[in-house]
């Protein structure tokens, strides 16, 4: 079959073109009516799954520093390998809502959200041969819990308080309620390791689909089927091959030339123009990172609610989706949390870019005089246009924004959080919960917005301990208001993760938390 | 003493102190990057305890000199010590890297050098006729354009469009020769093109200075074709800066080809230092300096050694 027979069928058999179209291009291109109707129709039955070949991964984001400890994970290609190799207790869904079971098999909480049992599923082996025990999940959650093991869950096991196994169940007591515990074990650091991997804790062991076979830093990473996976909808492909790239160009050009399956962080600019190439299908899901701009809202003249909103209304967030994210993502609506969040507030008006309502608050405001906005290319990806166009939005509605350009190295430590006005990037967290106690508690560490609201941090404890989840989001609406209004976040635009697949790829689905499917991508996919 | 040994001698000993102070130049530099090692390493959030610890591990508390010498002589004894990010021990990883990064360069080094120096050889012959001219225009061409853009004009051409050759030039332990060598001919391409140019024109220049001596003029009068006076009579003359300008790109192709290395996906020594100076990975950056500082001087000594058996005035002293 031709690359641009295939293409057109695959468009086909996705629903993207009418069938009637595709018969007509296949005739076109010099096949029988007969034969064209057979192809398309096994083009729609090739919708089950494929056993064996192999899958290869071109990926950003590695280095030969990387270690198969999951506990020091903290990039694109130790997120996929700890997916890979191993399994959490649980994992979040795909559509949002409650989470799904992995190693846990049943997860149940007293009514004041303080005291959490988890069933550990039976006759789960490691890939040592070693039968998973609850003894081995409250090694792991201990090896996490302990500050020398720097391990990037240590946020989420500092609420345990004392864990204790009650033959197969695993009872987690935490130090104060919290309804969204299930969400967090689903963190991708806490994979369950024999022993809690305190004994070897780099072995790259674990219960999960596969099994790692060579292990190169930075260079690649291949793993092969674990047979006696107790899931058989995952793990299609006999091996998964990753090839670290973290060339932009390069990975795209592996793709195209077909040396790979999969490519993770396409760049907005190159996708539309990637997309029409004949073997490639370029995917996307919204994701919950977002870019921001912030201000600091205990620092003059940030410390005025009208110039806040001023700015607030003289951002043009449609434009920035369009120019800055060429549309692969969606406008923001100056709080933290979008559709990929569990317990969404719907219906909160959408604010729009609007020049009236800005020229009256910045009048309201007093202040007068440029303001100056902080910004490096190392904030997000395109900030420096981004602030451009910000200024002049601003500057349609009398307000004169002075940009000053800051150095990337460094940006992070003497930028970000401490200058009053500077653009940024939020990674966004599992739940609700879990982002606004990162960054918009009064006493939070990395709250870079300086908002300060008792009413706001008195919500945000009574959420926790809210089991009613009708009345939690009434809760998290309230909030999201709060910071919406009288908040420091200007936030115009949640980020797409952007993945390119080959057209021999099938079973892919859209899944909002994570980069590729959530990291399920190698092991719910195959090679047809 | 045979004067070209006490020479070789004079020159490897040289080269020895001056590895010498690279080391203390690479130590000391690593010494004054900003920001204290152990707090870099684990990130704001450590605790003052996990602080401690770690600089104990490391040896921090030690005076400087002394921790100079500790490096030195495990260094000297092949004890490059473990990468502090992912606890692999030193020599073997960068050993791999070092085993490619001369695989890289010595198959682009195999095909530049001898290249290089027919095309000076041809140029010479047909001086300011167009074969010279031919060959100048596309060698200084190629070294002018950037690497980074004659890696994806390759890419582009030879393995997107007419897919010729992998766009990715990952090689493994266990891989089977020609397909290694499969996977490095756009890298080796790149290469070299991009030191093609330098060689050739230094060849060209070097042979051409030769030819004005009164002794060409001889030859010629005695009736010499014109290659057989390039090639037994003006090339030998012109050896010493020749071999010189090889070295230098050797020495580029084992120490310098990081952009190339990115672009192609190469796992070789320069991508592994720069990840490991991003994560502020002392050892390794050491490690990996030493090795580069030495690669440096070894292959200059060669050339001056070369340089000196080439001239027969040190060969036949009187």
């Amino acid at each position: 079959m031709s690359d641009e027979l295939r293409y057109y069928l695959n468009r086909t058999v996705m629903g993207r073109m009418p069938r009637r179209a595709f018969l007509g291009r296949a005739m076109a291109l010099g096949l029988t009516a007969t034969a064209a109707n057979t192809m398309l129709g096994s083009g729609l039955r090739a919708q089950t799954p494929v056993k064996g070949g192999t899958i290869k991964m071109g990926m950003q984001g590695g280095g030969s520093t990387d270690s198969l400890d999951p506990a020091l994970a903290a990039n694109q290609v130790t997120f996929q390998i700890c997916k890979l190799f191993g399994d959490t207790l649980v994992e979040l869904a795909p559509g949002g809502g409650p989470v799904l079971m992995k190693l846990a098999e049943e997860v149940s909480s007293t009514p004041d959200a303080k005291e959490w049992t988890f069933k550990i599923r039976k006759g789960v082996t490691f890939h040592n041969g070693k039968e998973m025990t609850p003894e081995d999940v409250v090694a792991t959650l201990e090896r996490h819990s302990d500050d020398e093991s720097k391990s990037g869950a240590l946020g989420v096991m500092k609420g345990i308080e004392s864990m204790k196994i009650d033959g197969d169940n695993v009872v987690v007591t935490l130090t104060g309620p919290n309804a969204d515990l299930p969400y967090l074990m689903a963190d991708y650091h806490l994979v369950i390791q024999p022993n809690g991997g305190k004994d070897d804790p780099a072995a790259g062991i674990g219960t999960g689909p596969y099994k790692v076979v060579t292990n190169e830093p930075g260079v690649r990473h291949v793993f092969e089927k674990n047979e006696n996976y107790w899931d058989a909808e995952l793990g299609h492909a006999g091996t998964v091959e990753i090839l670290v790239i973290n060339d932009n160009t390069a990975r795209t050009s592996a793709l195209q030339s077909g040396q790979i399956h999969m490519a993770n962080r396409i760049d907005p600019k190159v996708a539309r123009l990637l997309d029409r190439a004949p073997t490639v299908d370029v995917k996307s899901a919204s994701g919950k990172g977002h870019y921001v701009f912030i201000m600091h809202c205990d620092t003059a003249p940030f410390d005025n609610n009208d110039l806040r909103l001023a700015l607030k209304y003289a951002i043009n967030r449609e434009e920035m989706v369009e120019k800055i994210l060429q549309g692969y993502g969606s406008v923001g609506n100056d709080f933290p949390i979008n559709k990929a969040y569990p317990l969404f507030p719907e219906g909160i008006e959408q604010r729009t870019y609007d020049p009236d309502k800005a020229k009256f608050h910045y009048e309201k405001s007093g202040h007068s005089g440029p303001i100056t906005l902080r910004t490096s290319d190392v904030a997000f990806s395109g900030a420096l246009d981004a602030t451009a166009l910000f200024q002049q939005s601003a500057q349609a509605c009398g307000i004169e924004l002075e940009i000053k350009r800051e150095p990337g190295d460094g940006y992070w430590s003497d930028v970000w959080n401490v200058q009053p006005f500077c653009a940024s990037y939020w990674g966004g967290r599992p739940v609700q919960d879990q982002m606004y106690s990162t960054a918009y508690l009064s006493t939070a560490d990395w709250n870079d917005t300086r908002f300060k609201d008792e009413k706001f941090d008195a919500i945000l404890v009574e959420a926790k301990g809210e089991l009613d989840e009708a009345k939690r989001t009434e809760m998290y609406r309230e909030m999201a208001m709060l910071v919406r209004d009288e908040g420091g976040l200007i936030l115009p635009m949640f980020n797409d993760f952007v993945s390119a697949i080959s057209t021999d790829v099938q079973g892919w689905i859209d899944d909002p938390n994570q980069d590729m499917m959530n990291g399920y991508a190698p092991s719910k996919c195959w090679v047809a | 003493m045979h004067p070209i040994l006490k020479f070789v001698a004079q020159r490897i000993l040289l080269g020895l102190v001056l590895l010498l102070a690279a080391s203390v130049m690479i130590f000391a530099g690593t010494q004054i990057l900003p920001g204290d090692v152990a707090q870099s390493i684990l990130g704001q959030s450590a605790t003052p305890q996990a602080l401690a610890n770690l600089r104990a591990e490391l040896g921090l508390n030690e005076p400087v000199v002394s921790r100079y010498f500790a490096w030195l002589f495990g260094a000297l004894q092949g004890d490059l010590g473990t990468a502090l990010t992912n606890g692999q021990d030193i020599a073997e990883a960068m050993g791999r890297r070092l085993g490619n990064t001369l695989f890289l360069a010595g198959w682009a080094a195999l095909i530049s050098v001898p290249l290089a120096i027919t095309l000076g050889l041809i140029a010479v012959r047909y001086a300011g006729k167009w074969p010279d001219k031919l060959i100048s225009a596309v060698t200084l061409t190629t070294v002018s354009i950037p690497e980074f853009l004659l890696g994806y004009i390759v890419m582009f051409y030879l393995a997107v469009q007419f897919r010729l050759f992998p766009s990715v030039s990952t090689v493994y332990d266990g891989m089977p020769l020609l397909d290694k060598l499969n996977a490095i001919a756009l890298p080796v391409m790149v290469l070299v093109m991009v030191v093609l140019g330098h060689m050739m024109r230094m060849t060209r220049a070097a042979i051409l200075n030769v030819m004005q001596s009164a002794y060409i003029e001889t030859a010629e009068l005695k009736g010499l074709r014109p290659f057989t006076i390039i090639r037994k009579h003006a090339f030998p003359n012109a050896i010493a800066p020749v071999v010189n300008v090889v070295m230098l790109n050797m020495a580029y192709l084992v120490v310098g080809v990081v952009v190339v290395e990115v672009v192609f996906v190469y796992p070789g020594m320069g991508q592994y230092l720069v990840d490991h100076v991003a994560k502020r990975d002392v050892p390794v950056v050491q490690a990996c300096g030493l090795v580069f500082a030495a690669v440096y001087i070894g292959l200059n000594m060669l050339a001056d050694v070369i340089a000196i058996l080439a001239n027969p005035r040190l060969r036949h002293p009187r």
